[in-house]
């Protein structure tokens, strides 16, 4: 009972710990999937798999590698713009909501001043721009990320489940235009991928 | 033979051991304090490993509930219960039943939700402000921070809440449509706080959510591997002799596997993917940016309650900015009197709150105090310099009146303790910083204390009056402690109290870049080619 975590996981996937090729699985084949020992290793392949012009492949890591967007040949995250609409909106909304109420449908006089005037609506212009701006934020975010998502194949490989902790993955899907299964795994051992394992749909 | 926690051992055994591959100064107390500029303080301790950082951190949560928590959590509970007592008193009799009374009509409730809202204010500052300004030594208390932040908002709305008397009439705060086919006044400051409150809230939640996202699958993939193995509660421990069928009683539940579905469902299936996390940390930075003048303008907005009133003292234009550093101030004052004990409490958890991240929370606690200070006789001196006679007697009534036990109280705790801060010994001793986070976390509360309290002496004397609080009042403030407490222990159970990636993303072992020059040359073709265009 006192097995450290690593042991468990070690037991759970009996075939996969130590061989680098595990026997074919026999399901659906959704891709190959490699382990690094650190993220120089990691940043090195992704490199090397920006400019051989890969497309559906990916990069694990336990928290985000600096640089690692550049190595990936990733774009500028798209985030910005589902914030900024958002907050564009909620600025919108503050606007006409607060004029319609205070000037249209039940003006109140107070001090005499113009049921309309805009200053005193800018506390709250200010606020509901925050508000759904970080809303488009977090959900731009998962949106783009294609969140939320309980399933994923990589998900039940319990190797991968350590990059939570402190691994680093490379994982080449299968329906990748240049993807031959055993290239791949050619490829992933000579960039210095260990545990080099197929994974099920 | 024990019943849990099989990371335990191995939790137990990284803490205790710390090999250190350098001498360390005892001047720097842990290594962290070290004052020559051309080197930089280590962020984390203990030559640790990203697979020793999970562990301890998620170890605090898997391992065996600590001996103290359940009795701090009882203790906690049952202030919050006699809170509760007292607001559904107050709610069945009315808000009579407070120490409210001509002119004074804003009396322990302002002053509680105005102090809670203030505390509030370090959670998100110290998530976006430092964030943008790139202080790296924030990760080790952001979570901790926002935790606090949102449950010390949560105590702040209960006050607006209640306060309106008739509580099952509390929604007429927000602009909802009504069957009296009325709106709320769009110039009145109170509704601009609930608009600012609100989306403080919303934002602090949100934002720690995000946070909280990869550290939810760290656990969510601990738990999942041990999924199969049920736990065994009991047998019941009590001080005295328990009856038969109760002593030796057992329950042996499927809890890994409850725990794989909650942290499961709540990681929203995060998979630490590259291409996530490029929009991550896009959507953190956004965030950090929206959450900075929110931050500012949470309490600018709170302090116009007061400052577009015409009440003498009130109505000043310091009120805003002066409002903002108090509430920086007395958050940091929380979050060290929370991070102190915690720190001591939970094994390892000095490799990554280091002397170093305590004594720079000194020192902002010192420059928002020293504000503070300024703003206070920036008030005496507008006083004197406005030529209004009415304002000028109402500073001397603050200082020399009936209330001068609690101005200067409030001098005593806000101006002069954090000024002992300018001295080394006074931010590198734990001991004397909890003395002084306590007065401050005090003090602040006789700010606002000394704020209401000019209601006393309002515009007619023949209407004045001295302002009592009631048992009452004193049982809701008490009672918003123990709610305070009773959600920030449930925090350090099950929740991971420090960010783990981000502590992970400041870490060496996350620069792709640090053994480079040593075997850099020996990984294939092509990557040099490729490093030219990473740069760009």
């Amino acid at each position: 009972m006192s097995s450290t975590l690593s042991q468990q996981f070690e037991q759970a996937s009996p075939g996969q710990s130590g061989s680098t090729q595990s026997e074919t699985t026999q399901g659906e084949l959704w891709g190959v999937m490699a382990e690094f020992s650190d993220a120089a290793s990691l940043y090195h392949a992704a490199e090397h798999f920006r400019d051989a012009g890969w497309k559906r492949w990916d990069t694990y890591s336990p928290c985000p590698i600096h640089g690692m967007p550049e190595a990936m040949g990733l774009r500028q995250s798209k985030v910005t713009f589902a914030m900024g609409t958002m907050a564009f909106l909620g600025f919108s909304c503050a606007v006409a909501m607060q004029w319609w109420m205070s000037a249209v449908d039940y003006p109140i006089i107070t001090a005499g001043k113009p049921f309309g005037a805009w200053e005193q609506f800018t506390p709250i212009m200010f606020e509901l721009s925050v508000l759904f701006g970080a809303f488009g934020a977090i959900g731009g975010m998962l949106a783009l990320n294609g969140l939320p998502m309980w399933y994923h194949p990589l998900l039940k490989k319990n190797r991968f489940l350590r990059v939570s902790d402190d691994r680093f993955v490379l994982a080449v899907e299968a329906s990748d235009p240049q993807f031959n299964k055993d290239q791949v795994k050619a490829l992933l051992a000579k960039l210095g991928g260990q545990h080099i394992d197929e994974v099920e749909a | 033979m024990t019943t849990l926690q099989p990371d335990q051992a191995a939790a137990l055994g990284l803490v205790s051991h710390k090999p250190r591959s350098e001498y360390v100064d005892p001047a720097t107390i842990d290594g962290t304090l070290i004052d020559d500029p051309g080197k930089r303080a280590p962020l984390v301790l203990g030559n640790r490993d990203f697979h020793s950082v999970t562990n301890t951190i998620c170890g605090w949560i898997e391992n065996k509930t600590p001996k103290w928590w359940p009795m701090a959590f009882i203790i906690s509970a049952h202030i919050a219960g006699i809170g509760t007592l007292a607001i559904l008193y107050l709610i069945i009799t009315g808000v009579g039943v407070w120490g409210l009374q001509r002119p004074v009509m804003w009396g322990w409730d302002i002053v509680n939700f105005v102090w809670w809202v203030g505390i509030g204010h370090a959670g998100t500052l110290i998530s976006a402000i430092l964030c943008l300004l790139k202080q790296k030594w924030r990760v080790s208390i952001n979570r901790f921070a926002e935790a606090m932040t949102i449950f010390a908002v949560i105590c702040a709305g209960t006050f607006p809440g209640i306060h309106v008397g008739r509580v099952w009439m509390a929604w007429m705060l927000f602009p909802l449509p009504n069957m009296n086919w009325i709106w709320p006044n769009f110039r009145s400051p109170l509704l601009w706080d609930v608009f600012a409150v609100g989306t403080y809230f919303t934002v602090s939640l949100l934002f720690w959510y995000m946070g909280m996202i990869p550290d939810l699958a760290t656990m969510r993939d601990r738990v999942t591997a041990r999924r199969e193995q049920k736990t065994t509660l009991g047998p019941i421990w009590a001080p005295h002799p328990l009856p038969g069928f109760i002593k030796n009683l057992t329950i042996t539940l499927p809890l890994n596997k409850i725990g794989s579905w909650v942290y499961g469902f709540l990681s929203l299936g995060w998979r630490f993917s590259n291409r996530h996390w490029n929009n991550y940390e896009k959507a953190y930075l956004l965030l950090a940016g929206v959450s900075t003048p929110l931050v500012l303008s949470v309490h600018s907005v709170v302090s116009f309650d007061f400052a577009v009133s015409i009440i003498p003292g009130w109505h000043t234009t310091i009120f805003p900015p002066y409002f903002v550093a108090g509430a920086i101030f007395s958050g940091f004052a929380m979050v060290l009197t929370l991070l102190i004990p915690a720190r001591e409490l939970y094994p390892g958890m000095k490799d990554f709150v280091t002397a170093r991240t305590i004594e720079n929370m000194c020192k902002i606690i010192t420059v928002t105090g020293s504000m503070v200070g300024f703003a206070y006789m920036m008030e005496f001196f507008i006083a004197w310099y406005g030529a209004n006679e009415f304002e000028q007697q109402t500073f001397v009534r603050r200082a020399f009146g009936p209330y001068w036990w609690a101005y200067w109280t409030m001098v005593l705790c806000n101006v002069i303790s954090p000024q002992v801060f300018w001295f080394k010994w006074a931010r590198t001793s734990i001991p004397f910083i909890f003395v002084i986070t306590i007065f401050v976390n005090i003090g602040m509360w006789f700010e606002r204390f000394v704020i209401i309290t000019t209601l006393s002496a309002d515009f007619l004397p023949s209407a004045w009056r001295y302002y009592r609080a009631s048992a009452v009042d004193v049982a809701t403030y008490i009672g918003s402690l123990g709610i305070f407490m009773t959600l920030f222990l449930l925090f350090c159970r099950f929740i991971p109290m420090l960010a783990i990636s981000e502590v992970k993303g400041v870490m060496k072992q996350a620069d792709p870049h640090a053994h480079d020059h040593h075997h850099g040359n020996g990984h294939g073709n092509g990557h040099a080619n490729g490093h030219t265009k990473g740069a760009h």
